[in-house]
């Protein structure tokens, strides 16, 4: 048993065998432990039996519509981005059923559906969903209704995040202040170091729950170069960073250009396909469907993710309010940049890429963003003409 | 003849005229009554006379084969009914009733519009109030059209 | 506001006690809270969510009386599945009700001034119960008017209340429909017309308004050519909305989720948004 003299704050190393036991502690723990794993050579997030079955020596080469998995030359166990699923999926489950419903003699009753809230702990957050986590946390914990469903789930996860050693193809987290390292949120943060012979893992103790549960595998306190190290690597990701979206100001810069002919463009392009909204981490849109059974007696309500981007998500009798395309592209990319930070004080936007990576047209919000700001420099210039 | 001035003046449509113009319409004017259900005007007749309510009520009505007439707008106190033309008179399209007991002033349209192409102050102070109520009317008939309650 | 649901997305099952047809296609029904249940306190211009078994689920605004909670009165016009299959309840059949949701009509603010009412079509349903409230409490504020107006003489609602408010001394109602045959001896013309034949202080007037969109837009236009301030007009908007708690998303206009931000919003909150197109 190694000494726990670890406290919240400090940061030591872990080995991997270190990293390997720790897993196992939380799975002893009582955690469900979800985790970056290969399925059908697809990256998704789902349940860890130990770390061998994280995607060791994988990295991903993403662009705007692209991604693939390419081997790494070296056995990073943390060497790729995000794929297009995130960590709502399971605070804030796809489909859940809200209640059940009988028919009785002119009444109805109604049974609530019950749930044990699943004990999660997240193991490989990377900066962006961290962040993403605390957008829905604002979303679902902070207004006048909370969802006690979310709000159970929330509570008991622990929160294992890890640091990006490089830049993903299409994220943007430096200009969003929220990568590519994780400042806060998280119960441990790991960066992962791979230098010559050795493979360790510089971790920071952010809460007592990770203090616990380091306090049972075998770790040391960090030396200055080991935690130079990683500040190089986090330094390295931030600098091959290939995007920027310049945030200064944007949510006054979207509020005055709701008729710029750049919406126009875009929806000329924009499919209206939801993937944006799918595969991103913050969006919180959903619907509810009730049906019936083929004898009328027992009827059920059920949540389900929805997008903005159907014709029927605005339909009031009459018609639908957002009826074309370029209104419903515009609802989406306002929602998340702007008209987010007046209902919740964040920006809905965490800079993780996947809206860019996944959809099938490559549209790039920083794009839209950069072609907004530039046509009204080009208009404060042509008036000065 | 003189009694006519101080109710012309009263009347919104005729707000501001000045004295010398007002006396030059009193000059065509008279004061009329309807009784509820009597007819200021009918379709297809000429549109000789502008008419000022002073009091009651007026349907502006269209008839319909089928359906009996349908009124698309009343007219009260205050409101003004009719058409300004030139050299041929304009002929009415629909029928206008008094709904309750109305008392209107009605001038007459011929004699005035001689009278501006006399004077033409005078008639370039009645056009202004004639474009206005043309341009409000209008307003109204578009919202109509619009049909605020439909599905 | 005042929830008796423990879990607000939970439909309890209220009965139906009565159901009164208003028009061709909308009824309004009259709804007691389940036995033992206490009464279904609400503030005017509030709405629930009402279930029916099987079908579905739609936001309307509670129509009846807020100091009269012992029945719950909601006014439906049939123009969906849900609204046809709620206007089709028969007496003594449940109907699942969720909430009260929503920021009222901003009656508690307007004692010591002058307000309009002003509705378009079943606008008026919404807006009764402030009605109600403001004509119980009569002696509190200056001028009280009503404008209503509504496409024809058969889609007035509430007819017979209109002429028993009509018979008081201390309440101007204006009633206009765009076309009318028969026997109308009243109005013709659109709503924003007979803002001209009220009597009101601007600088003292709170507007409370309630139509269909158009209507508002232009009514809202003419009050504001009138000399009422913006901050003094207040508007009740309508969205698409499956959950009533400002979660699903689905209400927004611009910011705001007209759920619980509204429905009832000050125009100034509102204006560019209200004025900008399919946002």
């Amino acid at each position: 048993m190694a000494p726990a003299f670890a406290n919240v704050g400090d940061e030591v190393v872990l080995e991997l065998q270190g990293l390997r036991e720790l897993l196992e502690v939380l799975g002893s723990r009582g955690y469900s432990v979800m985790g970056p794993t290969l399925r059908h050579g697809s990256l998704v997030y789902d349940h860890l039996t130990s770390i061998d079955a994280l995607p060791r020596g994988w990295g991903d080469e993403q662009k705007g519509g692209y991604f693939r998995l390419r081997p790494l030359p070296e056995p990073r166990l943390f060497g790729y981005g995000v794929g297009q699923q995130s960590w709502k999926q399971f605070l804030y489950p796809p489909r859940r059923r809200l209640w059940q419903a009988r028919k009785e003699e002119n009444g109805l009753h109604v049974l609530p559906a019950h749930e044990e809230a699943i004990k999660f702990a997240f193991f490989g957050v990377h900066p962006c969903d961290l962040q993403a986590i605390a957008v829905q946390d604002q979303v679902f914990l902070a207004g006048s209704y909370i969802d006690p469903h979310y709000q159970a789930r929330r509570e008991q996860a622990f929160i294992l995040a890890v640091n990006c050693a490089h830049a993903c193809g299409t994220g943007f987290c430096a200009s969003m202040g929220t990568g590519p390292k994780a400042a806060s949120g998280f119960d441990l943060a790991l960066t992962e170091i791979l230098e010559g012979e050795q493979h360790y893992f510089v971790a920071a103790v952010g809460t007592d729950q990770g203090r616990q549960v380091i306090a049972q595998v075998p770790h040391r306190k960090a030396e200055s170069a080991e935690q130079e190290a990683a500040a190089r690597t986090v330094a390295q990701a931030a600098r091959e960073m290939g995007r920027t979206l310049d945030a200064i100001d944007i949510k006054a810069l979207l509020y005055r250009n709701y008729e710029n002919p750049q919406w126009d463009r875009v929806a000329a392009r924009c499919l209206t396909c939801g993937n944006c909204a799918l595969v991103c981490p913050t969006c919180f849109c959903h619907t509810v469907e009730d049906s019936s059974d083929l004898t009328g007696e027992q009827a059920e309500r059920w949540r389900r993710w929805d997008v903005c981007y159907t014709v029927d998500y605005s339909y009031l009798h009459g018609g639908s309010v957002r009826a074309t395309p370029r209104s419903r592209y515009r609802q989406w990319l306002t929602h998340k940049l702007a008209t987010w930070i007046d209902q919740f004080g964040v920006s809905g936007c965490v800079g993780c890429g996947r809206c860019i990576t996944w959809c099938p047209v490559a549209i790039d919000l920083t794009e839209e963003v950069r072609a907004i700001r530039e046509s009204e420099l080009f208009a404060a210039a042509a008036a000065k003409e | 003849m003189e009694m006519l001035e101080p109710m012309l003046a009263a009347h919104p449509f005729l707000q501001g005229l000045d004295s010398r113009h007002l006396k030059i319409v009193a000059e065509c004017a008279s004061k009329v009554n309807f009784n509820a259900g009597e007819f200021l005007l009918r379709e297809q007749e000429e549109a000789g006379r502008f008419y000022l309510i002073n009091a009651g009520q007026v349907a502006v009505e269209i008839f319909r084969a089928r359906g009996g007439p349908v009124a698309i707008l009343t007219l009260g106190e205050g409101e003004a009914l009719g058409w300004l033309w030139f050299d041929k008179p304009y002929h009415w399209h629909f029928d206008a009733r008094a709904v309750h007991l109305t008392r209107a002033l009605a001038l007459d349209v011929k004699a005035l519009m001689q009278r501006c192409e006399q004077d033409h102050e005078l008639g370039y102070a009645l056009m202004k109030r004639y474009a206005h109520l043309l341009a409000v009317q209008f307003r109204v008939m578009m919202l109509q059209l619009v049909d605020f309650y439909g599905k | 506001m005042l929830n008796s649901l423990a879990d607000p997305m939970l439909p309890t099952p209220f009965r139906v006690l009565k159901v009164n047809r208003e028009t061709g296609d909308t009824f309004t029904l009259t709804l007691e809270p389940p036995k033992g249940a206490p009464p279904f306190a609400f503030a005017p211009g509030q709405f629930n969510m009402l279930y029916v078994f099987g079908v579905g689920e739609i936001p309307i605004s509670i129509s009846g009386d807020a100091d009269k909670p012992e029945t719950l009165v909601h006014t439906v016009r049939a123009v969906g599945a849900v609204s046809r299959a709620v206007c089709g309840l028969k007496k003594g059949e449940a109907l699942g009700v969720r909430g009260p949701f929503g920021v009222p009509w901003p009656v508690a603010a307007a004692p010591g001034w002058d307000v309009l009412v002003i509705a378009g079509g079943l606008g008026l349903a919404p807006v009764r119960p402030a009605v109600y409230h403001l004509l119980a409490r009569r002696p509190q504020y200056g001028n009280l008017e009503l404008i209503y107006g509504a496409r024809t003489p058969e889609d007035l609602v509430f007819r017979r209340e209109l002429e028993r408010w009509r018979g008081r001394f201390d309440f101007r109602v204006h009633v206009t429909v765009d076309t009318a045959k028969g026997d109308w001896r009243g109005s013709v013309g659109v709503v924003p017309n007979l803002i001209s034949r009220t009597r009101f202080d601007p600088a003292q007037t709170m507007a409370l308004i309630c139509g269909p969109g158009v209507m508002m837009r232009f009514t809202v236009q003419e009050l504001l050519n009138r000399g009422v301030k913006m901050e003094n007009i207040y508007v009740s908007m309508e969205r698409n909305m499956k959950c009533g708690l400002g979660l699903c998303g689905h209400c927004q206009l611009g910011p705001v989720f007209v759920c619980k931000d509204g429905p009832v919003f000050s125009y100034d909150r509102v204006r560019d948004w209200f004025l900008m197109r399919e946002v």
